[in-house]
């Protein structure tokens, strides 16, 4: 194994780059599911939709409108969702959900592969994101900075609304406990249908930011829900404390465990999830005490 | 429409050779759904390609019965049965999953089914695993690399890192060209095989192998997994000090721009290429283009060989499952790839390999031939096939 700075500064930015691009994603999961105990398993698919709707978006106008089309695309169809699925779904138990949302993954699969095609596409990287930055004495690529630095302004910005403004306080109140949030006077209805959608626009955001890194295929969904649901279960649900935790142990965790034992990497992740559910069942930093 | 045009080809050739006037049933089993749904299309439209242009003329309607595999061994096997048992075909083609034909060799060897293998290139289907009643059109996973080792060689290349997916595939792949490319006195610097489909970034594996000292890297990725390695490959900067190669399905024509420009510059060794320089070929990329509006891909080809093999089998005289099955193993014919054969001892095709480059064309990218290699019959690997009667 080298000994070489550069080379564990790399790896160090590419645990990070891996981190934020998960964090975005399940930082929507888990505020919806601390929130609403509903349990969203088409959440990747959602991903998946916000990477073509980008990749199409992008076709027309290059990738900003891409990027700017993808959240906004899949926060409509979280509208869509929630008027016509999961608010009938919310009192009806936990299986209910978790059958209901994973019947959409492959509704939701299907109907890309109809609009889209089973051919992978492409979002090109801006022209100035397509190069390689020096930094720290190595070179790394410019579009997996912007990632880091995109999954970092997302985290400051949730962290200020939850933490300092009225509605951050209205949320944590309802994650806390909806029934004496609701008769304190918050119309949690009204809570939940908003932190949906904008759960879902991450989800899609983080769909088109992934595009130019992976390839965008009907199946990209499907590869990234496991992922994202061992960094909620370790961080812990309705957290976002917990989702960014989750989300760099993942991150380290497969990026080193890569490096230094191959041959564990892919069940290392599962180890210490399992090691997490024996010492901490509720996850390292749970919304609730 | 088509299949009413052809009938009615073979209705009035009919009434001239009266004796001839069959019916095929073909039972054609590809994925249409899930990861390989754009292989089965493929693999599809050149089958169909293939039966219009070389069937038309033998007097014999082909009825072509299709089956989704979803590329899952149990599904595939039951849809396997109904072909055979209840639809009575007398001919399967299909199966780009090596799993599904693993799950499936003991059922043909057993029934007595002639299959035309269109995708599936496990080693062992045509090695170990082998049955007279399997005959492959397409390629086998060693067949594609070996050659490849000895010719990176030959070009200078000493010091060689690989990386492929680990599953059955990816590691035969690696280990024919790995075996080739030390025999020819070359060093496999670092070998690495990369969860199979669960591998999102590729970043801390090529770190490794930035920093293992080789002169090259050779990978086998395909589909997906190829689109994320060659665009991270390039995002890194790497291809200009450690020059990129690998099986040819890591820049298939079918999916090499959405790779785009980090495509460029990358070697790889595969079966075909729309590139191929020979009349045949020109013949049917223009047909493929005409019928689908793109270029074929090494997939596309297969379906249409696989259609081809069975044109020439029943042109000699083959009616049914027996006869099929014994007339495939004797085919051979000039086809887009070059001269094919199947070879006798293991029922697999032996064909060139083309090394090719992928360059910007006029219209995106597009494949350089660098060299042709000679065809060769793989190792039997414990194959006994009883000798081709006549």
């Amino acid at each position: 194994m080298t000994s070489d700075l550069g080379f564990w500064t790399l790896q160090a930015l590419n645990a990070l780059q891996l981190s934020m691009l998960l964090f975005l994603l399940s930082i929507g999961l888990t505020v919806i599911f601390g929130l609403m105990h509903f349990v969203n398993l088409a959440h990747g698919s959602l991903y998946a939709v916000g990477a073509y709707a980008g990749a199409a978006a992008a076709a027309v106008g290059g990738f900003w409108m891409g990027l700017f089309v993808a959240p906004v695309a899949v926060a409509g169809m979280g509208v869509l969702l929630y008027s016509g699925l999961i608010k009938r779904m919310r009192r009806s138990g936990p299986m209910a959900q978790v059958l209901v949302t994973f019947g959409l993954i492959f509704v939701l699969l299907d109907l890309t592969r109809i609009f889209w095609g089973d051919l992978p596409l492409a979002i090109e990287k801006p022209g100035f994101l397509s190069g390689r930055v020096a930094l720290l004495g190595i070179e790394y690529p410019a579009y997996r900075l912007f990632v880091i630095a995109l999954g970092l302004a997302i985290f400051t910005g949730l962290a200020w609304v939850l933490g300092q403004t009225q509605v951050g306080a209205m949320i944590r109140a309802g994650v806390d406990n909806d029934a004496m949030a609701a008769c304190l006077g918050i119309n949690v209805e009204r809570l939940f249908f908003t932190v949906f959608c904008v759960g879902c626009a991450l989800a899609g955001l983080a769909g088109v930011v992934a595009a130019p890194l992976l390839s965008v295929t009907p199946d990209m969904g499907l590869q990234i829900l496991i992922p994202t649901l061992i960094v909620i279960v370790i961080g812990g649900l309705g957290s976002l404390k917990g989702a960014i935790a989750g989300s760099l142990i993942y991150g380290f965790v497969q990026t080193f465990g890569a490096v230094l034992a191959p041959q564990l990497a892919s069940v290392l992740i599962y180890a210490l999830l399992a090691a997490v559910l024996v010492i901490r069942p509720m996850g390292l930093f749970p919304a609730k005490g | 429409m088509k299949r009413i045009v052809m009938a009615a080809a073979g209705l009035a050739t009919s009434f001239a050779l009266p004796a001839l006037a069959e019916d095929i049933k073909v039972g054609l089993m590809l994925p249409y759904s899930g990861t390989y749904a754009s292989l089965g299309n493929d693999i599809e439209a050149g089958f169909r390609l293939g039966l219009d242009t070389y069937g038309a003329d033998t007097g014999v309607t082909f009825d072509i019965l299709t089956e989704d595999t979803e590329a899952k061994p149990p599904v595939a096997l039951g849809k396997a049965k109904k072909l055979i048992l209840q639809d009575r075909v007398d001919v399967l083609s299909g199966i780009v999953s090596s799993g599904v034909l693993g799950a499936m060799r003991d059922l043909i060897h057993g029934s007595e089914v002639p299959l035309i293998v269109a995708n599936a290139g496990n080693d062992e289907a045509t090695g170990e695993a082998c049955s007279p009643w399997i005959t492959r059109l397409s390629f086998s996973n060693g067949q594609v690399n070996r050659p490849m080792g000895t010719w990176l060689h030959e070009q200078g290349v000493g010091k060689v890192y690989t990386l492929a997916p680990d599953y059955a595939a990816g590691r035969q792949m690696i280990d024919a060209f790995t075996a080739s490319f030390t025999d020819a006195g070359g060093e496999i610097v670092g070998q690495q095989f990369t969860p199979f489909g669960k591998t999102q970034d590729f970043g801390p594996y090529l770190a490794k192998a930035q920093a293992s000292g080789a002169d090259a890297v050779y990978v086998f990725y395909a589909g997906g997994e190829a689109i994320s390695f060659v665009k991270q490959y390039d995002s890194f900067g790497l291809k200009a000090d450690l020059p990129l190669y690998g099986a040819g399905f890591l820049t298939s024509p079918l999916y090499v721009n959405a790779e785009g420009p980090a495509a460029e510059g990358v070697i790889a060794a595969l079966h075909y290429v729309p590139t191929i320089e020979n009349d045949a070929n020109a013949a049917f990329t223009t047909a493929f283009m005409a019928e689908t509006g793109r270029l074929p891909s090494e997939y596309s080809v297969q379906g249409y060989d696989a259609a081809r093999a069975l044109v020439e089998a029943v042109k000699s005289g083959a009616t049914d499952r027996a006869s099929l099955g014994a007339a495939l193993r004797k085919v051979s014919f000039d086809g887009p790839r070059g001269k094919l054969s199947i070879d006798p001892v293991t029922n697999n095709l032996i064909q060139p390999i083309y090394v090719y480059e992928t360059v910007a064309g006029d219209d995106g990218l597009t494949q350089k031939v660098l060299a042709t290699l000679p065809a060769s019959a793989d190792p039997a690997n414990g194959c006994e096939l009883a000798p081709v009667s006549n």
